[in-house]
């Protein structure tokens, strides 16, 4: 025991975070020094809380200080963990309350045309984050966390995953990539996340030590919800593995594709067009396509410009894409409404999804509108748009029962 | 002088002082229920004999000026805040009366900032007895330190007007920074450097102060037109090399916010006022000044411009967003107390259909009625509100004094107030059990959005009924309450010695509530 470990962040601009910095001493007991914005309201508070967590970690004697900047009972106790496992092995974790709310499962055919991307160790973001309703939301572990922050990031995620709402956006985590990624499966797994990006993803043997480990945690801890896999495809050569990434298990349900990185590895600009990632996205398309499950387009990264976002979703849905990232909550209504169908698509699919059901109910083999035959293809497709009107709320439940059938 | 005394608990349940400073004053009785009778307060009869006749009042100095209106110990001065966070003369005033060994003043002003921060050194040493008006930032953390020597007064742009025309207050000398002048001392506020729009907060000022001074750094050849302060009130005029920093006069606030947490609330308070049917074609309503009050116009116009509708007037804070909407065509009128940029201020020098308004004609509660009450939709924020929906934009929940009351109190008055406010600042939760500070009664607080759910007031069984089928997350305040707390966990109360460190003025001039001070 010994040493000096800090964690978290404090200074201008930071929000809803603390700074704990933990030295471990010989003697002397505990002396812990709070500075919170919010000390009338919360000072006694937080003290009991942090004397708490140093004695579940039987620490006896230890300087602390706590700059709070009205962070939540949950994330201090990120902050404070991780200093302590910087400087004691522990194999103790002291978790928030896991909230009811937060252990519902997701469907492998669920919507997810948007997908918020947050910084892993930024909780300011994280607490308001659902209330913008995307279809998933994103701790990021790996690119939106510096490399000497990473270790503490590992307990602001758990803890977020066991105590804060998403209000029904799939709960997704994005890991590192390599050794480091399987062992940030150990902080998510068993704290229910929904759905895992998997980074740089090239071969199959990556995707199967990923759900060799989640097997073997969900088995520790007597767990079998699904946990879903949406790798990134973000080099050449995953571009062409994408099929076999795509297809290598039944719980690979997306398809993403991440530009700047591909770009980067071609040795060429990424560029509003998109022409040089042109290949990339169509072999993204159709390797998901062939297996069955979604694929995903990279973020748009212009905060500012709605219009760009605009055009890029219009042409990512016409390549075929089923959705795509943000990295801010201002582009979710902009996604949701280019991705979802245009009031031209759904008249023309509510006419073909009413002759199927008529069909069916007459118990005719085939589904036609006046003496035109409507393919099968074609009926599986009218239904997919009604559902994402349904979804994309273009579209009452009860649509039948006002359509003037024709 | 006693600072205060005989504490009595008010119909808002409030332990109030009924001595303030050594003058009686009448506890708050519920909304609508104090009248006073009698007579104004009255200013002293002038002459013309006393005035140049060639009109030109212009002393060569500021301190000639306060010294020639009467400066001298114990007097209330008072100065407006058209300028904002850029205002170079209060200070100045009161440098010149500390120069000039003059003790006990009050000041008066109708808004402080930032930069009034100095006055603390005149305040501690003697110089000013005390602020009625409003204590902001470092003033206000002085107040409740226990520090300021009388008992502060806050009071809302209309209770500014009523207390100087009810004879409560009585200005000694008014002094008025003016950005264009005339040496007979008309004024307005649309031209030169400082150009600011209006100067309707220094009107009470200038018809009922003993003395008034207008300072300018603009003076122009009589006519100064438009003459928004008549020279007819005016003693004296003085000109100073800059009387304001332009870049802070139209500063903060003012621009929409980017917060993705506001626009949501932006967004669901337009919807709330949308699907309960208050906007319509003809309708009015208040502007504020907050980054979210801001936004809530941009989707105002997506409403109008889609149904071919318009508002009426608008009342302002204007800034460029609202001119827009008025040269778009979607406003009809602009009613502006203040003007938040130069597109506003352009705007309103140009444009017939914006006018400026004062205390007087949009929130004075002692006159025939006035224009807040006719406005239909109110957006307006607030520190903390309670389960009974009262609200506070005065102090913190840590019981620090930090804001004033602004038009916040009068704009009460209309017909559909909401508050968009969030559910928790950080970890502060904003829904309480008690506010720590009254400074609205919930009977007039009709809904509160944020982003984890709308509460309609249980009085407004009107709106209830508009919003059962609504697609908002309609809930009970209770219930963000406790959503709030179970987020952030139950707040302390701030502690407090038993002495009373400011009170706050409801509108009709009666004692709302008392600010005491913090146990340190």
């Amino acid at each position: 025991m010994g040493g000096i470990a800090t964690a978290g962040n404090k200074g201008k601009g930071v929000h809803s975070d603390c700074f704990v910095t933990l030295e471990i001493v010989d003697a002397g007991g505990i002396e812990l020094q709070v500075e919170s914005k919010v000390a009338v309201m919360y000072g006694d508070m937080i003290r009991e809380q942090a004397l708490e967590i140093l004695n579940f970690f039987g620490i006896k004697n230890a300087r602390v200080k706590i700059e709070d900047s009205g962070a939540l009972s949950l994330v201090i106790a990120a902050r404070l963990e991780a200093a302590i496992k910087k400087l004691i092995q522990s194999g103790k974790n002291w978790l928030p309350e896991m909230l009811e709310e937060n252990r519902y499962t997701t469907g492998k055919e669920r919507n997810r045309i948007s997908r918020l991307y947050l910084p892993g160790n930024s909780p300011g973001l994280m607490i308001n984050a659902g209330i913008h309703k995307p279809d998933g939301i994103i701790l990021d572990l790996e690119d939106a966390v510096a490399p000497d922050k990473k270790d503490e990031a590992r307990f602001l995620v758990r803890n977020v995953l066991c105590g804060i709402d998403f209000y029904g956006a799939e709960r997704m985590v994005r890991i590192n990539q390599g050794e480091r990624g399987i062992e940030d499966l150990n902080y998510i797994i068993p704290y229910n996340v929904n759905l895992i990006l998997l980074p740089k993803c090239e071969s199959t043997e990556q995707l199967k030590a990923v759900n060799d480990q989640v097997r073997k945690i969900q088995k520790e801890h007597k767990q079998t919800g699904p946990v879903w896999i949406m790798p990134i495809i973000e080099s050449a050569l995953g571009v062409i593995n994408s099929y076999q990434v795509a297809s290598f298990a039944p719980n690979i349900v997306a398809l993403a594709i991440g530009l700047e990185d591909y770009t980067a590895d071609l040795g060429t600009q990424r560029t509003a067009e998109g022409t040089e990632s042109m290949f990339a996205r169509s072999m993204v398309v159709n390797a998901a396509r062939a297996a069955g499950i979604q694929p995903i387009d990279s973020v748009f990264s212009d905060v500012g410009d709605m219009e760009g976002l605009r055009q890029n979703v219009i042409r990512s849905k016409a390549m075929g894409f089923d959705g795509m990232g943000c990295i801010h909550p201002r582009q979710i209504t902009v996604i949701h409404e280019h991705f979802a169908p245009s009031p031209a698509e759904i008249e023309k699919a509510k006419k073909i999804v009413v002759a199927f059901h008529k069909a069916g109910e007459l118990g005719l083999g085939v589904v036609a509108i006046g003496t035109k035959m409507i393919d099968p293809p074609v009926v599986k497709r009218a239904l997919n748009t009604i559902n994402l009107a349904l979804k994309t709320n273009k579209l009452a439940e009860n649509w039948r029962e006002s359509y003037d059938q024709v | 002088m006693i600072k205060f005394d005989k504490l009595v608990t008010n119909a808002a349940g409030r332990t109030v002082p009924t001595i303030i400073n050594g003058k009686p004053a009448v506890p708050y009785m519920g909304v609508g229920k104090y009248k006073p009778s009698g007579f104004k307060a009255a200013p002293k009869i002038s002459s013309c004999t006393d005035f140049p006749d060639d009109g030109n009042k212009v002393v060569s100095t500021l301190k000639e000026a306060l010294l020639k209106a009467g400066l001298r110990d114990g007097i209330t001065i008072s100065t407006h805040h058209h300028f904002r966070n850029g205002d170079l003369v209060a200070v100045k005033i009161f440098e010149i009366a500390n120069e000039l060994g003059f003790k006990d003043l009050v000041w008066y002003p109708s808004a402080s900032f930032p930069c009034h921060e100095p006055m603390i050194r005149y305040l501690a040493d003697g110089t000013i007895n005390r602020i009625e008006g409003s204590m902001n930032g470092a003033l206000g953390r002085f107040t409740s330190e226990g520090k300021m020597k009388g008992l502060g007064v806050l009071r809302s742009h209309g209770g500014r007007y009523q207390a100087v025309q009810d004879g409560e207050v009585h200005i000694d000398i008014a002094v008025i920074a003016a950005p264009t002048a005339d040496q007979f001392g008309d004024a307005n506020g649309v031209g030169g450097s400082t150009a600011c729009g209006p100067l309707g907060f220094a009107l009470v000022d200038s018809q009922y102060a003993g003395k008034v001074i207008v300072v300018t750094d603009n003076l122009v050849p009589f006519p100064c037109l438009p003459w928004q302060i008549n020279g007819n009130y005016v003693d004296h005029v003085v000109v100073l090399d800059q009387i304001g920093i332009p870049e802070m006069i139209v500063s903060g606030t003012t621009e929409i916010t980017k917060s993705p947490d506001r626009l949501l609330l932006a967004e669901w308070s337009a919807k709330f006022c949308d699907e309960a049917g208050l906007i319509y074609d003809g309708f009015s309503f208040q502007a504020g000044a907050g980054g979210t009050a801001l936004s809530i116009g941009i989707y105002f116009s997506e409403i109008l411009r889609q149904r071919n509708w318009k508002a009426r007037f608008a009342r302002g804070g204007s800034n460029k967003y609202l001119v827009k909407m008025l040269e778009e065509g979607l406003v009809e009128y602009i009613l502006d107390g203040q003007t938040f940029d130069l597109d506003g201020v352009r705007s309103m020098r140009d444009n017939p259909k914006h006018t400026w308004t004062s205390p007087f004609t949009s929130y004075n509660y002692h006159g025939k009625g006035n224009f807040s009450s006719m406005v239909d939709i109110v957006i307006l924020g607030a520190t903390e509100v309670d389960v009974n929906f009262n609200a506070n934009v005065v102090t913190h929940s840590d019981g620090y004094l930090l804001h004033g009351i602004g038009g916040w109190q009068n704009t009460l008055f209309g017909k559909c107030v909401i508050l968009p406010i969030p559910l928790f600042r950080d970890r502060m939760p904003v829904i309480r059990d008690e506010v720590t500070t009254i400074c609205g009664p919930g009977d007039l607080i009709d809904v509160i959005v944020t982003e984890r759910g709308i509460a309609i007031n249980p009085l407004r069984t009107d709106l209830i009924e508009k919003m059962k089928n609504s697609s908002l997350p309609i809930k009970t305040i209770g219930e963000l309450k406790a959503e709030g707390e179970r987020i952030c966990g139950i707040p302390a109360k701030p502690k407090f010695t038993d002495e009373v460190v400011a009170v706050v003025k409801w509108v009709d001039g009666t004692v709302l509530d008392s600010v005491w001070r913090i146990r340190m």
